[in-house]
Parts: C-alpha cells; sequence; structure tokens
C-alpha cells in the first residue's frame, strides 16, 4: 500500500464523509507513517447464554435461570469488536490478541476467533472470580490486558446479551487509563496516532479525534463480520487451553486408571505446545491481581432477589373477530373516552 | 468509594445538549424528589454545560432542592473524560447517597466511567427504584433504607433486584420513558450552587471534530393513541393497514422490532427496550407476538388491544381486550367501525 497518500485526496473523502453516508474503501482514509509497523489489538470477547432463546426448560422452580441448559454463544457484538481489529490489522498490519474471562468451556469463542484471523487467544480461568460483577469483571480483564503487554487499540462489543449494561467496556477504560469511544460506527481517519471515529449518540452521530492508545466499544452496525475460514478451522480445531485437556482426557480414556489418564494429559500438554496450538490461560496471580478487588468482594453490587417474569391480566376481555364483536369494543373504547 | 452515609443527598445527573435539558433528567428529577422525600434528605442535580446556568431553574422546578452549576467554555459539547472528572470531584466533594443518569447513549458512556473511578456500584437500565432493606445472607446483619434497583435481566427473562450496601454512592441508569415526569412547580424554591472543577490536559485532549443531528421524525411519546404493527403484519403492503387504522383513530404509527427489521417500516416507529417505551391512553397492537422487549416498551399504556391470530401469544396477557383472528380481516372492521361512530 503506498504510504504517500495523495492529502488532496484525503481532504476530499473527509469532505464527503462529513456531507454524505459514504463508506469509502479503509485504505482511502488511512496513512501509514513510514516503517510504522501496525497496530497490537486487544478484543474482549464473552460467551454467553442465548438469551433470546429461553424456553420453560431454562427456568428453574425458584425464579433462577438454568444457565447449563442453554447453548452458550458467541456474544454477538463481540464478534463485531473482533471485526474491526482485524480489519485494523488486515490493512495497517499488527496484531489481534483476544481474551476471554470465563470456565474453561468459553475457549470455545477463542477458537472462533483464530478462525477468523486472530493471532493468539488467552483464557483467563479462576474460581475466585466467580460473582464478578462490571466492576470486578472490568478490574480482572484490565489486568489482563496489562499483562498481554503491549496494545494500540482496546475494542470490546458495546454490551453483552446476558447482563445488557454496556459497563465492561468504558470500566476497563478508566482503569487502563486511556480515553474510550462508545457506540462506535466506523473508522474516519486513522493517521498514525491519531483515530477519529464516529460514534451513535442515539439521534445522530458525532465524530470524535482521539490519541491512540484507546478502548472502543462496537455496534453492531459497525460491520459484517467475516464467517470462520476453512483453512483456519483445520489449522485451529485442535487448540486448547491446559484445563481442556483434562475433561477431553476423561472422556477419550473413559475406562483407564488415574495413573494413565495423566500421563495422557501431560502428552497432549506437551503436543499442544509443539504444535503451537496451546492457548494462554492464566488465573488471577498469573495477572497479577488482588483478590479483594475481584469476585463477590470485588463486587459492590448484589442480587438480593431475582424473580421470573409472570404473565397475569385483570379485566382481560375477549372480542370475536367479528363485525359485531369489534363494534361492541369501539362503542366501549367511545363510552369511556378512550376513543373520539 | 464514599462511606455510606444517611445525610447524602440524591442527585440526579443532569444532561443537556445545545441548551435544553433532556426528558429523561426531569422524569429522574420526579423519581429522585420522591426517593429524597422517603429518605428525608435533598434532592440536588448536577449541570454541566457552557453558559445553561438558566436550565437550573427547571431542575428546581421539577424537585430539585439544589442544582450544581459546574460552568466551563470546555463543557460547552459533552465529552467523557471532563464530565466524569467533574462528577467524580463532585461526588467526593458533597457524597450523595444515590446518583441517578438517563440510560441515553451519553448516560451509559459517562456512568461507568465515574463509577469504575469511584470504586462504587452502578446497574444499568433500571425499571424501578425503591428504599427498602436488605439482610445479608451469611451475616443476617441488615441494611436499611437501601435503593433497591431492579431491572431485567438475562435478555428480559427475569426480574432481578440489586442492591449495594457499601461502596457508595448507589449509582443507577434508567431509560427515557420509564419514570413519569411530574408536573413542574414554578414556585419551587431551590438553590444554586455554583462549582469550578478544572481538568488536566489528557482529560481535555478528546476533540469533537464534528457532530450531525437527525430531527426526531415522529414524537410516539405524545401520541394519544398508537396503533403498532409487528411481524404479523407480513408484509410492507400489508403494513398500509396500519397506517390506514392510525389514520381512522387520529393515532401515531408504532412498530415492533420484528416489522423494523423485516423493512415494513422506518425505525423511527419503532416500540420496546431498544425502541422508545411509550404509554398512550390507547395502544393497539396488530400482528405483535408480544416479547418482553416489547412488552417493556408498551405495558404502561391505559388500554391495549391486541390482534393477533395465535391465541397463545404472549401480547394477549397485557391486553385489555385480545382479539384472536386475521388482522387483515379484524382491521377493516375496526376501522368501518369507528367510521360509523363518528
Amino acid at each position: 500500500m503506498d504510504p504517500a497518500i495523495n492529502l488532496t485526496k484525503r481532504r476530499r473523502a473527509a469532505s464527503l464523509l462529513a456531507h454524505r453516508e459514504v463508506k469509502l474503501p479503509f485504505n482511502e482514509y488511512v496513512n501509514m507513517e513510514i516503517g510504522q509497523l501496525g497496530y497490537d489489538c486487544v478484543v474482549c470477547v464473552k460467551q454467553v447464554p442465548d438469551t433470546s432463546n429461553v424456553t420453560g426448560e431454562a427456568m428453574k422452580d425458584d425464579g433462577t435461570v438454568n444457565r447449563s441448559a442453554l447453548p452458550a454463544i458467541f456474544n454477538p457484538e463481540d464478534l463485531h469488536a473482533l471485526e474491526t481489529a482485524l480489519e485494523v490489522r488486515d490493512r495497517c498490519g499488527g496484531t489481534v490478541t483476544v481474551v476471554t474471562m470465563g470456565p474453561p468451556a468459553a475457549c470455545e469463542v477463542l477458537r472462533e476467533c483464530l478462525y477468523r484471523g486472530a493471532d493468539r487467544g488467552v483464557l483467563i480461568t479462576d474460581r475466585r472470580a466467580a460473582a464478578s460483577d462490571t466492576l470486578a469483571t472490568s478490574y480482572i480483564l484490565s489486568q489482563a490486558i496489562k499483562t498481554v503487554g503491549k496494545y494500540d487499540f482496546v475494542f470490546c462489543g458495546r454490551q453483552a446479551i446476558d447482563g445488557d449494561t454496556a459497563q465492561v467496556g468504558p470500566q476497563i477504560a478508566e482503569k487502563l487509563g486511556i480515553p474510550q469511544i462508545t457506540y462506535f460506527e466506523r473508522f474516519e481517519e486513522l493517521d498514525g496516532r491519531t483515530l477519529r471515529a464516529r460514534r451513535n449518540v442515539g439521534n445522530g452521530w458525532e465524530v470524535l479525534e482521539v490519541r491512540l492508545p484507546a478502548l472502543i466499544t462496537v455496534l453492531d452496525t459497525a460491520n459484517e463480520p467475516r464467517p470462520a475460514a476453512a483453512r483456519r478451522v483445520m489449522q485451529y480445531k485442535r487448540s486448547r487451553a491446559e484445563a481442556e485437556i483434562g475433561r477431553d482426557v476423561a472422556v477419550a480414556l473413559a475406562d483407564a486408571n488415574d495413573g494413565q489418564k495423566e500421563a495422557e494429559s501431560a502428552r497432549r500438554l506437551e503436543q499442544l505446545k509443539m504444535k503451537k496450538l496451546l492457548l494462554d490461560q492464566w488465573d488471577l496471580d498469573d495477572i497479577q491481581a488482588d483478590l479483594a478487588w475481584c469476585g463477590m468482594s470485588g463486587s459492590p453490587t448484589k442480587v438480593h432477589r431475582v424473580q421470573s417474569i409472570v404473565l397475569t391480566k385483570e379485566g382481560f376481555t375477549e372480542v370475536p373477530p367479528t363485525d359485531e364483536g369489534v363494534r361492541n369494543m369501539i362503542h366501549e373504547l367511545i363510552e369511556d373516552r378512550t376513543l373520539g | 468509594m464514599i462511606e455510606p452515609n444517611r445525610q447524602g443527598e440524591v442527585w440526579v445527573f443532569a444532561e443537556q445538549e445545545d441548551e435544553s435539558l433532556n426528558d429523561v433528567s426531569l422524569e429522574l428529577c420526579s423519581k429522585a424528589r420522591e426517593l429524597a422525600n422517603q429518605l428525608k434528605v435533598k434532592m440536588g442535580a448536577v449541570l454541566i454545560g457552557s453558559n445553561v446556568r438558566e436550565l437550573s431553574y427547571r431542575l428546581i422546578a421539577h424537585g430539585a432542592d439544589r442544582v450544581y452549576y459546574v460552568h466551563d467554555p470546555k463543557f460547552e459539547n459533552y465529552r467523557t473524560l471532563p464530565y466524569a472528572r467533574v462528577m467524580c470531584e463532585l461526588i467526593t466533594k458533597h457524597k450523595p447517597q444515590i446518583v441517578l443518569y438517563g440510560a441515553t447513549p451519553l448516560g451509559r458512556d459517562v456512568a461507568p466511567r465515574i463509577a469504575s473511578e469511584m470504586r462504587a456500584g452502578l446497574t444499568a437500565d433500571c425499571t424501578d427504584l425503591q428504599i427498602g432493606e436488605y439482610k445479608e445472607p451469611k451475616t443476617k446483619e441488615i441494611h436499611k433504607d437501601l435503593l433497591l434497583q431492579v431491572r431485567p435481566a438475562f435478555g428480559g427473562n427475569i426480574i432481578a433486584t440489586i442492591i449495594n450496601y457499601d461502596r457508595w454512592p448507589q449509582m443507577a441508569t434508567v431509560r427515557e420513558g420509564v419514570m413519569r415526569m411530574g408536573e413542574p412547580d414554578a414556585k419551587r424554591q431551590g438553590e444554586i450552587v455554583d462549582e469550578k472543577v478544572t481538568i488536566n490536559d489528557f482529560e481535555d485532549a478528546v476533540r469533537l471534530i464534528s457532530r450531525h443531528r437527525e430531527e426526531r421524525k415522529i414524537d410516539l411519546k405524545a401520541a394519544r393513541t398508537i396503533v403498532a404493527g409487528g411481524g404479523g403484519v407480513g408484509s410492507k403492503e400489508s403494513f398500509q393497514l396500519i397506517h390506514d387504522l392510525a389514520g381512522a383513530v387520529g393515532g401515531a404509527v408504532g412498530a415492533s422490532r420484528a416489522a423494523i427489521d423485516s423493512g415494513f417500516v422506518d425505525k423511527a416507529h419503532q416500540i420496546g427496550q431498544t425502541g422508545t417505551t411509550v404509554r398512550p391512553a390507547l395502544y393497539i397492537a396488530c400482528g405483535i407476538s408480544g416479547a418482553v422487549q416489547h412488552r417493556a416498551g408498551m405495558e404502561e399504556s391505559a388500554k391495549i388491544i391486541a390482534i393477533n391470530s395465535d391465541k397463545e401469544a404472549p401480547i394477549f396477557s397485557v391486553a385489555h381486550y385480545g382479539i384472536v383472528g386475521d388482522l387483515q380481516k379484524v382491521i377493516p372492521l375496526m376501522i368501518k367501525a369507528i367510521k360509523e361512530r363518528a
């Protein structure tokens, strides 16, 4: 890509963007300084229960949700965040590291990221992180990002479909001490360390200019996430974090004794390392997290009680779908002054 | 964080843009006034901007005892870091018990940043706020006069009550239309407290380059009657029936997310948790199944008529009148009945 982008062309592009809905190809408004090595991107991703498909079986009698009864999916807006990072890396060079906090099963979302082009996946897993609210979660993720080390961009989905809070992204930004751009729709300009990005403000949009590093929370309208690439699926489908090996072995060697299972686990671990298919796995000590800020003790907000939605209605009138039925209803509504 | 206390005020972050207050801030003033009365403390509003001191009087009329007005030309347009800095300094200085924010893109941008810096609890998208007590399950210690923060969770399938008893202030965001805006009382007395907050270079570094506001084309919130169509309408052509019925009753046209996603009508008509929340005198739901996210946006309507060919549709659980039938046949019957009576 020619680093010496014509300045007039860039100005024209910028004025087009200001006046019309024009989506220019990325490289028309990116100016790469000669010698720049690209951008290091960290993407926070989450495995969530599919809350749009909750049936009766998912609700337990005490009103709580049986998470294990729900299929687990890749949080939709995080996929858009990943896509944004991949586009930056594809155009400008650099790296895309994805981080997730969760039980070992969450590695599935890390693999989904590798299938789409991410360079590295990191699992943060620790029982002591359980019951973390958004503040504790953002603390743990910010410690993980600091442990990853160098980053120019941190991308997050705007919100997760189980909590719907949209709080973790901004809270990570505050803990990293970097500016945030939430409700991100698209890049306007990326010029060395200076970023201009457009965000949705509800009744319109605005364009902000920040100096990197910055954290960006991405809307689902920002882009079309690419599908998994068949070649990368073949390459990475056997990637595992250490915590997953034990379970794989318990299934594969169901009748073996503990000694045999341990030996097999150790062998598989070595194989994964050799083939560079071992996902990084860190616990709270690895990321130097202060336990007081994690889990229940690090969570200011606590759930007092939970109730499942009860649908009842008093004063319900069933109206037959006939001329007469409808006319009687309209009559009532006019009489009580609701209509007319 | 600040230590829990019993004399702190109940605050509202007053969102203003282009010298006018966002409706949600006034709705929150009414709620905050109620909470402050229950706690027997004062209610304050925080107003940040440039040359918008006049707006304080409106906040006072809606229930504020005090308006903390923070003026600086740098605050003319909202930016995350300066506004967060102001709120953190004022919270540290005045130690309110509760701070409420509108769950607008602005509120959802700034509130978590403040919560993170203050290491305080924040609950998003509350549908109800009450004062109550909480007993710790392990220690049996009772915490009185807490803010009970009620919100749907898990995709709207459960209602959770959240509390925060030790990392104050207790903060919550609330979407527009959820709390009822009270009548302003121009005779109410209150004071304006001018505060000064300086921001550093890092906080000043983000620049606003340009901004584009779209005119709100339809005012659903002000409509007395709304006729809404859902996925069951079937096509953009059939959606004309919705427009026709709306014309016959003199109402506004609404839609569920399914109808928007299918392209039957423009997004501006969307009613529901991610659209507009309405409480008209009459809401006619046509071909709308009644998913929780939609119900959240209209279940407070005074009277609800539901037309759906599926008798199990959840919309019937919130309706006053339910018609199980084909809307293509029922709507013309309704239009005819209305015209006959006119």
